[in-house]
């Protein structure tokens, strides 16, 4: 027998097999990216005894934060022994100015290609992203030489300017396609209204872009904080980044491996792309999606 | 060279709108996007403080021709005179100008009075007097309430008197408008088109107004330019395109509901000039032809609301099917077929109802109906 219902308000939505795979499948896909992090993070607060007993999944006995003292303040990169802490300002020095400053480069050649009319610009924008494919390796020894006899390798401004190089195709692409979806008539406006090159980007364009900033910000903050070859080979020994030094106190060890200060080094390596996207993954969505809606 | 550049740009700025000359000249403007030729050998001569509506179509180069003059587009040939002077090569700011654009382009991050003032702070104009003209503008189109809003808390209509705002505290000499109210709704549509006829008579600046809605351009223009196909096909006052167009083009362009067109044969007899729909003779003796003496196959154009119907009709009439009538409020427009089956439209007051079915006696008066070449483009016999 079938019971006549009389449709009425919400359709009613089954629990069907389907759904529950698909439930299923989600769950096990965040267990299997949260359990690593769950290890990690007990092991951090564990002493070296108790992690010797073996049980990966237990809860720490009684937590302590030695490890992450040690970690940050004194444990040994090689033959210094002044913790993670040096890699960390080191990585602070090198994120800002060249967060900055691709950004800057970046969004300026991405107004430039996409307003004005640039002679051959359809050929720069190729080239800049047929380059963009090309792996990094294949620029590191030339670029090498040519800092060289510039008298700039080993330093800041060097690995500032290889960075800013290397976000160079992301970030023109990302603002070149953002101006392309803003509508012409507001740059004729501009125009008009007798706003120059400069002006029209500074008052008028930037101000838009905020979006497409927040995003480029995210991206360059977390790709130049995980950046490890770009930063052992141009850096410098004195400006060596985060990464580069987290490597030193996990393989330099003597003796028993501190499983627990390595847990602790590691993750505070990774707090900063962590705090940037947990502070602004509701503004990367939407920017990514600004983005995506046109051009 | 620096001279000239602040001699313009200080005739740009100087208060007065009436003390200075623009006059507006096109001379023989070629612009073409690649292979695309959009204008070719173009020229259209506007004079001062003149209200020209340039008309056509969507892709019949009436958009490039006003971006050619504004300066936001080289030209390929020609020359563009505003003023008496030659600014085909001058940057859009220097050829004083303003411009409105059909989708507002009110910077989106300004306030409503940082938007119509950034064209003088870009220029360096002092604060005080910055205010003043934002302040006059405001007052004059009402929107002294909004000048502290973002454009995305206003409506439609508001956006864009705050553009055309903007346009005003440039205190130009020549407007631009760029489609201004296709964006609107038809009731705010109106309320702005007179909003702006009445800009016009106030600062009698010379205004270049592209649109394809041709109520606009015959409520506003003093003069209309049809376009089509990258060439003006007529340029007059709008009564003379209204009643004396030169092609069918224009001719069902222009006004609504559109012209009705028949085609039959123009012939002569010993009674004058007649048209022979068919069976059907309809008498032109008195038609301006442009050669006169021609017969043969013609296609005769009248508007609905030149057909005389019911006792108007006269001696001249002949009964007419009633197929369709359609109520618009004020009257009625009745879609009819002649005995020969040529379908035409007639509108009626709305008083004595007409049913599908009904026989309707009808007249074309040869005062107002006009004959062309056939074909779709048949130019104006």
């Amino acid at each position: 027998m079938v019971a006549m219902v009389e449709p009425t308000g919400p359709r009613p939505r089954p629990l069907t097999p389907a759904r529950i795979g698909l439930y299923a499948f989600l769950f096990i896909s965040a267990l299997f990216f949260l359990v690593p992090l769950y290890v990690m993070i007990v092991t951090s607060l564990k002493t070296m005894p108790e992690i010797r007993l073996g049980n990966l999944l237990a809860l720490p006995s009684a937590p302590s934060i030695e490890a992450w003292v040690k970690a940050w303040s004194s444990a040994c990169t090689g033959l210094t022994c002044n913790g993670i802490s040096v890699g960390f300002f080191n990585s602070v020095k090198i994120l800002v100015p060249s967060v900055i400053v691709s950004i800057a480069v970046g969004s300026l050649t991405g107004y430039a290609l996409s307003f004005w009319r640039v002679p051959v610009a359809g050929i720069l924008f190729g080239a800049l992203m047929t380059v963009a494919f090309v792996p990094y390796q294949i620029f590191i020894y030339p670029l090498v030489r040519i800092f060289a006899s510039a008298g700039i390798s080993n330093s800041l401004p060097a690995i500032v300017i290889i960075h800013t190089i290397f976000g160079l195709p992301t970030m023109t692409l990302l603002f070149r396609n953002y101006f392309a979806s803003l509508p012409i008539e507001l740059f004729k406006a501009a125009r008009v209204d007798g706003a120059g090159f400069f002006r029209i980007f500074w008052s008028v364009m930037l101000p838009m872009a905020t979006p497409m900033l927040i995003v480029a910000v995210i991206l360059q903050v977390t790709g130049i904080w995980n950046d490890f070859i770009l930063g052992l080979v141009f850096a410098g020994r004195e400006n060596l980044p985060m990464t580069v030094q987290l490597n030193n106190i996990v393989n330099s060890t003597q003796g028993e491996r501190t499983y627990n200060v390595d847990m602790a080094a590691t993750l505070l390596t990774a707090l900063v792309p962590l705090v940037v996207y947990f502070a602004s993954g509701r503004w990367f969505v939407r920017g990514i999606a600004a983005g995506a809606v046109k051009g | 060279m620096s001279a000239a550049m602040t001699q313009a740009s200080s005739q740009a700025m100087s208060h007065a709108a009436t003390d200075k000359r623009c006059d507006v000249s096109v001379k023989d403007v070629e612009i073409s996007f690649g292979r695309h030729v959009v204008l070719e050998k173009l020229s259209l001569d506007i004079a001062q403080s003149e209200f020209i509506v340039l008309l056509g179509p969507s892709g019949c180069g009436k958009s490039t021709l006003l971006n050619a003059i504004s300066g936001l587009l080289d030209v390929n040939a020609g020359q563009i005179w505003i003023g008496g002077r030659n600014v085909t090569w001058e940057e859009p700011k220097d050829r004083g100008i303003a411009m409105v654009f059909q989708s507002y382009a009110l910077y989106p991050r300004m306030s409503v009075r940082e938007n119509m003032s950034f064209g003088l702070r870009v220029a360096g104009m002092p604060a005080n007097e910055i205010q003043k003209r934002v302040a006059d503008a405001a007052t004059m189109l009402k929107i002294t309430e909004l000048l502290d809003r973002k454009p995305s808390q206003l409506s439609g209509g508001q956006r864009q008197r705050v553009a055309i705002g903007r346009a005003l505290v440039r205190d130009a000499g020549v407007y631009l408008f760029d489609e201004p109210l296709s964006n609107l709704d038809a009731q705010l549509r109106a309320e702005l088109r007179v909003e702006i006829k009445r800009l016009h008579q106030r600062l009698r600046a010379t205004m270049i107004y592209v649109t394809h809605d041709q109520i606009e351009a015959l409520t506003l223009a003093d003069r209309i330019a049809v376009m089509k196909d990258r060439v003006i096909q007529q340029l007059d006052t709008p009564q003379k395109i209204y009643r004396e167009p030169v092609n069918r083009f224009v001719a069902s362009f222009v006004g609504s509901p559109a012209m009705n067109f028949m085609p039959g044969r123009v012939e002569r007899g010993a009674t004058g000039a007649t048209f022979s729909l068919g069976d059907l003779s309809i008498p032109i003796q008195g038609y301006p032809f442009k050669s006169p003496g021609l017969t043969g196959a013609a296609v005769l154009g009248i508007r609905p609301e030149h057909v005389l119907s019911g006792a108007e009709a006269g001696p001249n009439a002949f009964n007419a099917q009633v197929e369709m009538a359609e109520p618009m409020g004020a009257d009625t427009l009745v879609w009819c077929r002649t005995p020969s089956g040529a379908s035409f439209s007639v509108r009626v007051d709305s008083g004595p109802s007409i049913a599908p079915g009904d026989t309707l006696p009808v007249s074309f008066p040869v005062g107002t109906l006009s004959l062309f070449e056939e074909g779709p483009d048949g130019r104006r016999l």
